[in-house]
Protein backbone atom coordinates (compact mmCIF):
# COMPACT_ATOMS: atom_id res chain seq x y z
CA UNK A 1 0.00 0.00 0.00
CA UNK A 2 1.43 3.37 -1.02
CA UNK A 3 -0.02 6.13 1.10
CA UNK A 4 0.58 9.87 0.80
CA UNK A 5 -0.24 11.95 3.86
CA UNK A 6 -0.42 15.72 3.39
CA UNK A 7 0.26 17.74 6.51
CA UNK A 8 -0.01 21.40 7.42
CA UNK A 9 2.18 23.41 9.77
CA UNK A 10 -0.05 25.63 11.89
CA UNK A 11 -0.19 27.69 15.12
CA UNK A 12 -1.39 25.54 18.00
CA UNK A 13 -4.98 25.79 19.13
CA UNK A 14 -4.20 28.02 22.13
CA UNK A 15 -2.25 30.60 20.08
CA UNK A 16 -3.29 34.22 20.42
CA UNK A 17 -3.77 35.48 16.88
CA UNK A 18 -2.55 39.00 16.08
CA UNK A 19 -1.14 40.67 12.97
CA UNK A 20 1.77 42.92 12.07
CA UNK A 21 3.10 44.79 9.04
CA UNK A 22 -0.10 46.76 8.60
CA UNK A 23 -2.21 43.66 9.16
CA UNK A 24 -0.62 41.76 6.29
CA UNK A 25 1.30 39.16 8.28
CA UNK A 26 0.64 36.87 11.21
CA UNK A 27 2.53 37.94 14.32
CA UNK A 28 4.56 34.79 14.99
CA UNK A 29 6.20 35.99 18.21
CA UNK A 30 5.55 33.42 20.92
CA UNK A 31 3.47 31.21 18.61
CA UNK A 32 4.03 27.46 18.88
CA UNK A 33 3.69 25.53 15.63
CA UNK A 34 2.27 22.03 15.33
CA UNK A 35 1.17 19.52 12.71
CA UNK A 36 -2.50 20.33 12.01
CA UNK A 37 -4.58 18.23 14.43
CA UNK A 38 -6.80 16.83 11.67
CA UNK A 39 -3.66 15.89 9.68
CA UNK A 40 -2.43 14.08 12.79
CA UNK A 41 -5.50 11.84 12.57
CA UNK A 42 -4.73 11.13 8.90
CA UNK A 43 -1.09 10.36 9.67
CA UNK A 44 -1.93 8.04 12.56
CA UNK A 45 -4.38 6.04 10.44
CA UNK A 46 -1.88 5.84 7.58
CA UNK A 47 0.81 4.42 9.87
CA UNK A 48 -1.68 1.89 11.28
CA UNK A 49 -2.65 0.77 7.78
CA UNK A 50 0.99 0.43 6.78
CA UNK A 51 1.67 -1.71 9.84
CA UNK A 52 -1.37 -3.83 9.03
CA UNK A 53 -0.98 -4.18 5.25
CA UNK A 54 2.65 -3.40 4.48
CA UNK A 55 3.80 -0.67 2.08
CA UNK A 56 4.94 2.87 2.70
CA UNK A 57 3.79 6.22 4.02
CA UNK A 58 5.14 9.40 2.43
CA UNK A 59 4.51 12.72 4.16
CA UNK A 60 4.05 15.80 1.98
CA UNK A 61 4.09 19.42 3.07
CA UNK A 62 3.72 22.56 0.97
CA UNK A 63 5.62 25.23 2.86
CA UNK A 64 8.94 26.64 3.89
CA UNK A 65 11.82 25.27 5.97
CA UNK A 66 10.31 26.40 9.27
CA UNK A 67 7.99 23.38 8.88
CA UNK A 68 10.88 20.90 8.95
CA UNK A 69 10.56 20.12 12.69
CA UNK A 70 6.91 19.14 12.14
CA UNK A 71 7.87 17.04 9.10
CA UNK A 72 10.52 15.26 11.20
CA UNK A 73 7.85 14.63 13.84
CA UNK A 74 5.65 13.00 11.19
CA UNK A 75 8.62 10.79 10.23
CA UNK A 76 9.10 9.98 13.92
CA UNK A 77 5.44 8.97 14.18
CA UNK A 78 6.05 6.41 11.44
CA UNK A 79 6.13 7.90 7.95
CA UNK A 80 8.95 6.49 5.81
CA UNK A 81 9.98 9.54 3.85
CA UNK A 82 8.96 13.13 3.30
CA UNK A 83 8.67 15.67 0.53
CA UNK A 84 8.47 19.41 1.07
CA UNK A 85 7.42 21.72 -1.76
CA UNK A 86 9.40 24.84 -1.00
CA UNK A 87 6.85 27.65 -1.08
CA UNK A 88 4.33 29.28 1.18
CA UNK A 89 1.05 28.61 -0.67
CA UNK A 90 -1.18 31.59 -1.36
CA UNK A 91 -4.45 29.63 -1.32
CA UNK A 92 -6.02 26.17 -1.37
CA UNK A 93 -6.01 25.94 -5.15
CA UNK A 94 -2.26 26.59 -5.21
CA UNK A 95 -1.66 23.95 -2.54
CA UNK A 96 -3.77 21.42 -4.41
CA UNK A 97 -1.86 21.91 -7.67
CA UNK A 98 1.41 21.17 -5.85
CA UNK A 99 0.02 18.05 -4.20
CA UNK A 100 -1.58 16.81 -7.43
CA UNK A 101 1.70 17.32 -9.27
CA UNK A 102 3.66 15.23 -6.75
CA UNK A 103 0.93 12.58 -6.68
CA UNK A 104 0.74 12.37 -10.47
CA UNK A 105 4.39 11.29 -10.53
CA UNK A 106 3.82 8.48 -8.01
CA UNK A 107 0.93 6.05 -7.95
CA UNK A 108 -0.52 6.34 -4.45
CA UNK A 109 -3.36 4.04 -3.40
CA UNK A 110 -4.50 6.52 -0.79
CA UNK A 111 -3.99 10.23 -0.35
CA UNK A 112 -4.92 11.29 3.17
CA UNK A 113 -5.04 14.69 4.85
CA UNK A 114 -7.03 16.42 7.55
CA UNK A 115 -10.57 17.49 6.70
CA UNK A 116 -9.35 21.09 6.99
CA UNK A 117 -6.34 23.01 8.24
CA UNK A 118 -6.95 24.90 11.45
CA UNK A 119 -5.49 28.14 10.10
CA UNK A 120 -7.69 28.75 7.09
CA UNK A 121 -10.47 26.19 7.73
CA UNK A 122 -11.20 25.86 4.00
CA UNK A 123 -11.71 22.11 3.79
CA UNK A 124 -11.35 22.08 0.00
CA UNK A 125 -7.84 20.81 -0.75
CA UNK A 126 -8.88 17.13 -0.78
CA UNK A 127 -11.69 17.84 -3.25
CA UNK A 128 -9.41 19.94 -5.47
CA UNK A 129 -6.68 17.29 -5.46
CA UNK A 130 -9.18 14.50 -6.16
CA UNK A 131 -10.62 16.32 -9.14
CA UNK A 132 -7.20 17.34 -10.48
CA UNK A 133 -6.09 13.68 -10.36
CA UNK A 134 -9.43 12.29 -11.59
CA UNK A 135 -9.82 10.36 -8.32
CA UNK A 136 -12.87 10.30 -5.99
CA UNK A 137 -12.57 12.28 -2.76
CA UNK A 138 -14.53 12.03 0.50
CA UNK A 139 -14.60 14.15 3.62
CA UNK A 140 -15.02 14.21 6.55
CA UNK A 141 -13.98 10.61 7.08
CA UNK A 142 -14.40 9.18 10.59
CA UNK A 143 -13.45 5.57 9.89
CA UNK A 144 -11.31 3.87 7.25
CA UNK A 145 -10.76 0.17 6.61
CA UNK A 146 -8.97 -1.32 3.61
CA UNK A 147 -9.56 -4.75 2.14
CA UNK A 148 -7.53 -5.49 -0.97
CA UNK A 149 -8.23 -2.57 -3.31
CA UNK A 150 -11.48 -1.55 -1.64
CA UNK A 151 -11.96 1.02 1.06
CA UNK A 152 -14.85 1.09 3.51
CA UNK A 153 -15.28 4.52 5.04
CA UNK A 154 -17.67 6.14 7.47
CA UNK A 155 -18.37 9.70 6.51
CA UNK A 156 -19.91 12.31 8.80
CA UNK A 157 -23.20 13.71 7.59
CA UNK A 158 -25.59 16.17 9.21
CA UNK A 159 -26.48 14.61 12.58
CA UNK A 160 -25.00 11.20 11.89
CA UNK A 161 -22.86 9.14 9.54
CA UNK A 162 -23.01 7.05 6.40
CA UNK A 163 -20.88 4.07 5.42
CA UNK A 164 -19.50 3.88 1.90
CA UNK A 165 -17.51 1.26 0.04
CA UNK A 166 -15.37 2.51 -2.83
CA UNK A 167 -12.46 1.24 -4.94
CA UNK A 168 -8.99 2.70 -4.49
CA UNK A 169 -7.38 5.07 -5.23
CA UNK A 170 -9.09 7.69 -3.06
CA UNK A 171 -8.38 11.10 -1.57
CA UNK A 172 -9.76 11.42 1.96
CA UNK A 173 -10.17 14.31 4.41
CA UNK A 174 -9.86 12.81 7.90
CA UNK A 175 -11.16 13.62 11.37
CA UNK A 176 -11.78 11.88 14.67
CA UNK A 177 -12.38 9.13 15.51
CA UNK A 178 -10.60 7.63 12.47
CA UNK A 179 -7.64 6.99 14.75
CA UNK A 180 -6.00 8.20 17.92
CA UNK A 181 -3.17 10.72 17.68
CA UNK A 182 0.22 9.01 17.83
CA UNK A 183 3.05 10.25 19.99
CA UNK A 184 6.52 9.60 18.57
CA UNK A 185 8.58 7.24 20.69
CA UNK A 186 12.34 7.50 21.28
CA UNK A 187 13.15 5.03 18.52
CA UNK A 188 10.94 6.93 16.10
CA UNK A 189 12.63 10.21 16.93
CA UNK A 190 16.08 8.69 16.40
CA UNK A 191 15.28 7.08 13.06
CA UNK A 192 13.42 10.18 11.84
CA UNK A 193 16.72 12.04 11.61
CA UNK A 194 18.00 9.76 8.86
CA UNK A 195 14.78 9.27 6.89
CA UNK A 196 14.76 11.14 3.56
CA UNK A 197 13.27 14.68 3.44
CA UNK A 198 13.29 15.76 -0.19
CA UNK A 199 12.85 19.46 -0.92
CA UNK A 200 11.46 20.32 -4.34
CA UNK A 201 10.55 23.55 -6.09
CA UNK A 202 6.87 24.33 -6.81
CA UNK A 203 5.25 24.15 -10.22
CA UNK A 204 3.71 27.38 -11.47
CA UNK A 205 0.01 28.04 -10.88
CA UNK A 206 -2.19 30.76 -12.32
CA UNK A 207 -3.13 33.34 -9.73
CA UNK A 208 -6.61 32.71 -8.35
CA UNK A 209 -6.69 34.81 -5.19
CA UNK A 210 -4.43 37.36 -3.59
CA UNK A 211 -4.47 38.23 0.13
CA UNK A 212 -5.22 41.87 0.94
CA UNK A 213 -5.28 42.12 4.71
CA UNK A 214 -6.13 40.45 7.98
CA UNK A 215 -8.45 41.71 10.71
CA UNK A 216 -9.66 40.76 14.15
CA UNK A 217 -13.23 40.43 15.39
CA UNK A 218 -14.79 43.36 17.28
CA UNK A 219 -14.03 42.95 21.01
CA UNK A 220 -16.80 41.33 23.05
CA UNK A 221 -18.71 43.54 25.48
CA UNK A 222 -18.88 42.74 29.18
CA UNK A 223 -20.81 39.68 30.31
CA UNK A 224 -24.10 40.50 32.03
CA UNK A 225 -24.15 38.44 35.23
CA UNK A 226 -27.47 37.26 36.62
CA UNK A 227 -27.73 35.93 40.19
CA UNK A 228 -28.68 32.24 40.37
CA UNK A 229 -31.53 33.14 42.72
CA UNK A 230 -33.04 35.26 39.91
CA UNK A 231 -32.22 32.86 37.08
CA UNK A 232 -35.61 33.43 35.41
CA UNK A 233 -34.52 37.00 34.57
CA UNK A 234 -32.21 35.48 32.00
CA UNK A 235 -35.14 34.21 29.98
CA UNK A 236 -36.80 37.61 30.07
CA UNK A 237 -33.58 39.31 28.91
CA UNK A 238 -33.08 36.79 26.13
CA UNK A 239 -36.53 37.63 24.83
CA UNK A 240 -36.67 41.40 25.33
CA UNK A 241 -33.03 42.42 25.07
CA UNK A 242 -31.23 39.84 22.93
CA UNK A 243 -34.44 39.00 21.10
CA UNK A 244 -33.39 35.42 20.51
CA UNK A 245 -36.39 33.73 22.11
CA UNK B 1 -24.74 35.23 -16.62
CA UNK B 2 -26.83 34.65 -13.52
CA UNK B 3 -25.35 34.06 -10.09
CA UNK B 4 -25.74 30.33 -9.48
CA UNK B 5 -26.58 29.07 -6.01
CA UNK B 6 -26.18 25.38 -5.20
CA UNK B 7 -28.68 24.32 -2.53
CA UNK B 8 -28.80 21.28 -0.29
CA UNK B 9 -32.07 19.45 0.16
CA UNK B 10 -33.34 17.60 3.18
CA UNK B 11 -36.37 15.39 2.67
CA UNK B 12 -37.57 17.38 -0.32
CA UNK B 13 -37.20 20.85 1.19
CA UNK B 14 -34.34 23.32 0.96
CA UNK B 15 -32.07 23.42 4.04
CA UNK B 16 -32.19 26.61 6.08
CA UNK B 17 -28.48 27.29 5.55
CA UNK B 18 -29.06 26.92 1.80
CA UNK B 19 -31.89 29.48 1.91
CA UNK B 20 -29.37 31.85 3.49
CA UNK B 21 -27.05 31.10 0.56
CA UNK B 22 -29.91 31.98 -1.81
CA UNK B 23 -30.38 35.32 -0.04
CA UNK B 24 -26.62 35.90 -0.27
CA UNK B 25 -26.61 35.02 -3.96
CA UNK B 26 -29.55 37.32 -4.61
CA UNK B 27 -27.66 40.21 -3.00
CA UNK B 28 -24.60 39.44 -5.11
CA UNK B 29 -26.82 39.33 -8.20
CA UNK B 30 -28.07 42.84 -7.33
CA UNK B 31 -24.47 44.04 -6.89
CA UNK B 32 -23.46 42.64 -10.27
CA UNK B 33 -26.58 43.58 -12.25
CA UNK B 34 -27.85 40.09 -12.86
CA UNK B 35 -30.30 37.53 -11.49
CA UNK B 36 -30.03 34.61 -9.08
CA UNK B 37 -30.56 31.04 -10.26
CA UNK B 38 -30.81 28.12 -7.85
CA UNK B 39 -29.57 24.61 -8.66
CA UNK B 40 -31.39 21.83 -6.79
CA UNK B 41 -30.53 18.16 -7.20
CA UNK B 42 -32.64 15.14 -6.46
CA UNK B 43 -36.21 14.72 -5.32
CA UNK B 44 -37.79 17.98 -4.13
CA UNK B 45 -41.20 19.46 -3.42
CA UNK B 46 -41.85 22.03 -6.16
CA UNK B 47 -43.39 24.39 -3.60
CA UNK B 48 -40.18 24.25 -1.56
CA UNK B 49 -38.20 25.14 -4.69
CA UNK B 50 -40.58 27.97 -5.62
CA UNK B 51 -40.15 29.34 -2.11
CA UNK B 52 -36.52 30.19 -2.89
CA UNK B 53 -38.09 33.06 -4.81
CA UNK B 54 -39.00 34.71 -1.53
CA UNK B 55 -35.28 34.77 -0.72
CA UNK B 56 -34.49 36.41 -4.04
CA UNK B 57 -34.11 33.65 -6.60
CA UNK B 58 -35.68 34.18 -10.01
CA UNK B 59 -35.31 30.65 -11.32
CA UNK B 60 -34.61 27.15 -10.09
CA UNK B 61 -32.88 24.54 -12.23
CA UNK B 62 -34.15 21.25 -10.87
CA UNK B 63 -32.30 18.08 -11.79
CA UNK B 64 -34.76 15.60 -10.35
CA UNK B 65 -33.01 12.37 -11.39
CA UNK B 66 -33.49 9.72 -8.69
CA UNK B 67 -29.76 8.94 -8.73
CA UNK B 68 -29.12 12.48 -7.50
CA UNK B 69 -31.33 12.12 -4.46
CA UNK B 70 -28.50 10.67 -2.43
CA UNK B 71 -25.66 12.98 -1.38
CA UNK B 72 -22.84 12.54 -3.94
CA UNK B 73 -20.28 15.33 -4.17
CA UNK B 74 -18.67 13.81 -7.29
CA UNK B 75 -21.88 13.81 -9.32
CA UNK B 76 -23.10 17.08 -7.80
CA UNK B 77 -19.91 18.90 -8.82
CA UNK B 78 -20.23 17.62 -12.38
CA UNK B 79 -23.89 18.67 -12.57
CA UNK B 80 -22.99 22.07 -11.10
CA UNK B 81 -20.44 22.59 -13.85
CA UNK B 82 -23.03 21.75 -16.52
CA UNK B 83 -25.43 24.27 -14.95
CA UNK B 84 -22.69 26.91 -14.83
CA UNK B 85 -22.03 26.34 -18.51
CA UNK B 86 -25.73 26.57 -19.39
CA UNK B 87 -26.21 29.76 -17.36
CA UNK B 88 -22.78 31.17 -18.24
CA UNK B 89 -22.49 31.99 -14.54
CA UNK B 90 -19.43 33.82 -13.30
CA UNK B 91 -20.24 33.64 -9.60
CA UNK B 92 -21.24 30.47 -7.76
CA UNK B 93 -22.52 30.49 -4.19
CA UNK B 94 -22.54 27.42 -1.97
CA UNK B 95 -23.35 27.19 1.74
CA UNK B 96 -20.38 25.94 3.77
CA UNK B 97 -20.80 22.36 4.94
CA UNK B 98 -18.96 19.06 4.44
CA UNK B 99 -20.96 18.51 1.25
CA UNK B 100 -20.80 22.15 0.15
CA UNK B 101 -17.02 22.32 0.44
CA UNK B 102 -16.62 19.04 -1.43
CA UNK B 103 -18.86 20.13 -4.31
CA UNK B 104 -17.26 23.57 -4.46
CA UNK B 105 -13.75 22.11 -4.48
CA UNK B 106 -14.30 19.68 -7.33
CA UNK B 107 -16.20 22.30 -9.34
CA UNK B 108 -13.35 24.77 -8.77
CA UNK B 109 -10.83 22.32 -10.25
CA UNK B 110 -13.12 21.44 -13.18
CA UNK B 111 -13.79 25.10 -14.02
CA UNK B 112 -10.35 26.47 -13.03
CA UNK B 113 -12.36 28.88 -10.90
CA UNK B 114 -10.94 30.65 -7.85
CA UNK B 115 -12.45 29.39 -4.61
CA UNK B 116 -12.74 30.98 -1.17
CA UNK B 117 -14.37 28.99 1.62
CA UNK B 118 -15.64 30.49 4.87
CA UNK B 119 -16.94 33.78 3.43
CA UNK B 120 -18.56 35.95 6.11
CA UNK B 121 -19.79 39.04 4.23
CA UNK B 122 -20.99 40.20 0.84
CA UNK B 123 -18.17 40.81 -1.63
CA UNK B 124 -16.84 44.34 -2.07
CA UNK B 125 -16.79 44.99 -5.79
CA UNK B 126 -15.07 48.06 -7.20
CA UNK B 127 -11.90 47.78 -9.30
CA UNK B 128 -11.35 44.54 -7.44
CA UNK B 129 -13.60 41.71 -6.23
CA UNK B 130 -12.79 41.19 -2.56
CA UNK B 131 -14.28 38.81 -0.03
CA UNK B 132 -13.85 38.57 3.72
CA UNK B 133 -13.52 35.11 5.22
CA UNK B 134 -13.19 33.59 8.65
CA UNK B 135 -9.79 32.08 9.61
CA UNK B 136 -8.07 30.58 12.68
CA UNK B 137 -11.38 28.95 13.57
CA UNK B 138 -13.15 32.28 14.03
CA UNK B 139 -10.31 34.10 15.78
CA UNK B 140 -9.61 36.34 12.78
CA UNK B 141 -10.61 37.32 9.25
CA UNK B 142 -8.77 37.53 5.96
CA UNK B 143 -9.86 39.76 3.10
CA UNK B 144 -8.76 38.38 -0.25
CA UNK B 145 -9.03 39.53 -3.82
CA UNK B 146 -10.47 37.00 -6.24
CA UNK B 147 -8.83 37.27 -9.64
CA UNK B 148 -10.27 34.45 -11.70
CA UNK B 149 -13.04 35.00 -14.24
CA UNK B 150 -15.30 32.47 -12.55
CA UNK B 151 -15.49 32.66 -8.76
CA UNK B 152 -16.77 30.18 -6.20
CA UNK B 153 -17.74 31.53 -2.79
CA UNK B 154 -18.47 29.04 -0.02
CA UNK B 155 -20.47 31.03 2.46
CA UNK B 156 -20.73 30.69 6.23
CA UNK B 157 -23.97 30.87 8.16
CA UNK B 158 -25.12 34.43 8.96
CA UNK B 159 -23.14 36.02 6.11
CA UNK B 160 -26.30 37.91 5.26
CA UNK B 161 -29.54 38.53 7.12
CA UNK B 162 -31.90 36.20 5.27
CA UNK B 163 -35.36 37.67 5.53
CA UNK B 164 -38.16 35.94 3.74
CA UNK B 165 -40.03 38.27 1.43
CA UNK B 166 -42.71 37.36 -1.02
CA UNK B 167 -42.06 36.08 -4.49
CA UNK B 168 -41.89 32.77 -6.17
CA UNK B 169 -39.14 31.35 -8.36
CA UNK B 170 -39.88 29.59 -11.64
CA UNK B 171 -38.85 25.96 -11.53
CA UNK B 172 -37.25 24.64 -14.69
CA UNK B 173 -36.41 21.04 -15.36
CA UNK B 174 -32.66 20.40 -15.81
CA UNK B 175 -31.37 17.18 -17.36
CA UNK B 176 -27.61 16.95 -17.01
CA UNK B 177 -25.57 14.02 -18.29
CA UNK B 178 -24.58 11.77 -15.40
CA UNK B 179 -21.30 9.85 -15.45
CA UNK B 180 -21.12 6.25 -14.23
CA UNK B 181 -17.68 6.94 -12.77
CA UNK B 182 -19.30 9.27 -10.23
CA UNK B 183 -21.47 6.45 -8.90
CA UNK B 184 -18.84 3.79 -8.15
CA UNK B 185 -19.19 3.98 -4.38
CA UNK B 186 -21.89 1.87 -2.81
CA UNK B 187 -23.64 3.35 0.16
CA UNK B 188 -24.09 1.05 3.12
CA UNK B 189 -25.59 1.98 6.43
CA UNK B 190 -26.85 5.45 7.14
CA UNK B 191 -27.13 6.31 10.82
CA UNK B 192 -28.95 9.50 11.47
CA UNK B 193 -30.54 10.85 14.59
CA UNK B 194 -33.27 12.23 12.39
CA UNK B 195 -35.57 13.18 15.21
CA UNK B 196 -32.93 15.53 16.56
CA UNK B 197 -32.37 19.05 15.35
CA UNK B 198 -29.21 19.48 13.32
CA UNK B 199 -26.55 21.46 15.21
CA UNK B 200 -25.52 23.38 12.12
CA UNK B 201 -29.10 24.44 11.34
CA UNK B 202 -30.32 25.11 14.89
CA UNK B 203 -31.15 28.63 16.07
CA UNK B 204 -30.65 27.65 19.72
CA UNK B 205 -28.22 25.12 21.16
CA UNK B 206 -27.94 23.93 24.76
CA UNK B 207 -24.63 22.27 25.47
CA UNK B 208 -23.28 20.30 28.42
CA UNK B 209 -19.78 19.83 29.77
CA UNK B 210 -18.03 17.96 32.55
CA UNK B 211 -19.82 20.12 35.08
CA UNK B 212 -22.89 17.97 34.40
CA UNK B 213 -21.00 15.30 36.39
CA UNK B 214 -22.27 12.28 34.46
CA UNK B 215 -24.47 11.05 31.62
CA UNK B 216 -27.21 10.13 34.07
CA UNK B 217 -27.64 13.83 34.88
CA UNK B 218 -28.53 15.01 31.40
CA UNK B 219 -32.31 15.06 31.82
CA UNK B 220 -32.58 18.65 33.18
CA UNK B 221 -30.50 19.84 30.20
CA UNK B 222 -32.66 17.88 27.77
CA UNK B 223 -35.82 19.28 29.38
CA UNK B 224 -34.46 22.81 29.01
CA UNK B 225 -33.50 22.19 25.37
CA UNK B 226 -36.90 20.68 24.67
CA UNK B 227 -38.68 23.70 26.15
CA UNK B 228 -36.58 25.98 23.95
CA UNK B 229 -36.87 23.84 20.83
CA UNK B 230 -33.09 23.71 20.91
CA UNK B 231 -30.53 21.26 19.57
CA UNK B 232 -28.14 19.69 22.09
CA UNK B 233 -24.35 19.65 22.04
CA UNK B 234 -21.46 18.80 24.31
CA UNK B 235 -17.79 19.50 24.95
CA UNK B 236 -14.95 17.20 23.81
CA UNK B 237 -14.29 15.62 27.23
CA UNK B 238 -17.96 14.67 27.48
CA UNK B 239 -17.84 13.11 24.00
CA UNK B 240 -14.54 11.30 24.74
CA UNK B 241 -16.06 9.88 27.95
CA UNK B 242 -19.00 8.63 25.86
CA UNK B 243 -21.47 10.52 28.07
CA UNK B 244 -22.99 11.88 24.87
CA UNK B 245 -22.88 10.77 21.22
CA UNK B 246 -19.87 11.91 19.19
CA UNK B 247 -21.98 13.89 16.75
CA UNK B 248 -22.82 16.31 19.60
CA UNK B 249 -19.15 17.25 20.12
CA UNK B 250 -18.74 20.98 19.51
CA UNK B 251 -15.24 22.43 19.33
CA UNK B 252 -11.96 22.88 17.46
CA UNK B 253 -11.94 19.28 16.23
CA UNK B 254 -15.70 18.76 16.39
CA UNK B 255 -18.67 20.62 14.98
CA UNK B 256 -18.46 24.38 14.54
CA UNK B 257 -21.79 26.03 15.26
CA UNK B 258 -23.19 29.50 14.70
CA UNK B 259 -26.62 29.64 16.36
CA UNK B 260 -28.45 32.77 17.48
CA UNK B 261 -28.17 31.49 21.06
CA UNK B 262 -25.62 29.12 22.60
CA UNK B 263 -26.20 28.08 26.21
CA UNK B 264 -23.26 26.34 27.88
CA UNK B 265 -23.98 24.30 31.00
CA UNK B 266 -21.05 23.20 33.12
CA UNK B 267 -18.48 23.92 30.41
CA UNK B 268 -15.36 25.79 31.54
CA UNK B 269 -14.61 27.32 28.15
CA UNK B 270 -11.27 25.96 26.97
CA UNK B 271 -9.98 27.67 23.82
CA UNK B 272 -10.65 24.51 21.82
CA UNK B 273 -14.33 24.65 22.77
CA UNK B 274 -14.57 28.39 22.10
CA UNK B 275 -13.27 27.74 18.60
CA UNK B 276 -16.43 25.79 17.92
CA UNK B 277 -18.85 28.44 19.17
CA UNK B 278 -17.37 31.85 18.41
CA UNK B 279 -19.77 32.25 15.48
CA UNK B 280 -22.73 32.33 17.88
CA UNK B 281 -24.74 35.52 18.11
CA UNK B 282 -25.28 35.28 21.87
CA UNK B 283 -23.54 33.08 24.40
CA UNK B 284 -24.95 32.23 27.84
CA UNK B 285 -22.70 30.52 30.37
CA UNK B 286 -23.98 28.69 33.44
CA UNK B 287 -21.21 27.41 35.69
CA UNK B 288 -20.56 26.79 39.37
CA UNK B 289 -17.08 28.31 39.03
CA UNK B 290 -17.01 32.13 38.84
CA UNK B 291 -13.47 31.88 37.43
CA UNK B 292 -14.52 29.76 34.48
CA UNK B 293 -12.84 31.33 31.41
CA UNK B 294 -16.03 30.92 29.41
CA UNK B 295 -17.58 33.93 31.21
CA UNK B 296 -15.08 36.15 29.37
CA UNK B 297 -16.59 35.07 26.05
CA UNK B 298 -20.20 35.22 27.23
CA UNK B 299 -22.93 37.79 26.83
CA UNK B 300 -24.91 36.55 29.85
CA UNK B 301 -23.71 34.48 32.77
CA UNK B 302 -25.07 32.75 35.84
CA UNK B 303 -22.77 31.48 38.57
CA UNK B 304 -24.60 28.69 40.29
CA UNK B 305 -25.44 25.03 40.61
CA UNK B 306 -26.55 23.76 37.21
CA UNK B 307 -29.09 21.40 38.74
CA UNK B 308 -30.63 24.27 40.67
CA UNK B 309 -30.60 26.75 37.78
CA UNK B 310 -31.74 24.58 34.87
CA UNK B 311 -35.20 23.67 36.21
CA UNK B 312 -35.81 27.36 37.03
CA UNK B 313 -34.92 28.31 33.46
CA UNK B 314 -37.05 25.54 31.98
CA UNK B 315 -40.04 26.71 33.99
CA UNK B 316 -39.47 30.32 32.91
CA UNK B 317 -39.36 29.29 29.24
CA UNK B 318 -42.54 27.24 29.58
CA UNK B 319 -44.29 30.22 31.19
CA UNK B 320 -43.03 32.44 28.37
CA UNK B 321 -44.90 30.44 25.77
Amino acid sequence: MKILVCITNVPDTTAKITFTDNDTKLNKAGVQYIIGPYDDYALARAVELKEQLGGSVTVLHVGEADADPQIRKALAIGADDAIRVNINPVDSYFTAVQIAHIASENKYDLILMGRESIDFNSGVVHGLVGEMLGIPSYSPVMKLEISGTTATIAREIDGGKETLTAPLPLVLGCQEPISEWKIPNMRGIMTARTKPLLVVEPVSVEEMTSPEKYSLPAPKGACKMIPASEAETLIKLLRTEAKVL
Amino acid sequence: MSVLIFVELDNGSVKKTSLEAVAYGAEVAKLTGTTATVLALGKADSSALEQTGSFGATKVLHAAAEKLSHENSLAYADVLVQAVQQENSKIIIISKSGLGDAVAARASAKLKAGIVSGVTDLPVINERFSVKRSIYTGKAFSTVEMKSEVKILVVKKNAVEATEGSGSATVESFSPTLRDSDFQASVGQIEKASSELSLTEADIIVSGGRGMKGPENWQPLLDFAHALGAATGCSKPVSDLDWRPHHEHIGQTGIKVAPNLYIACGISGAIQHLAGVNGSKYIVVINKDPEAPFFKAADYGIVGDIFDVLPKLTKAVQELK
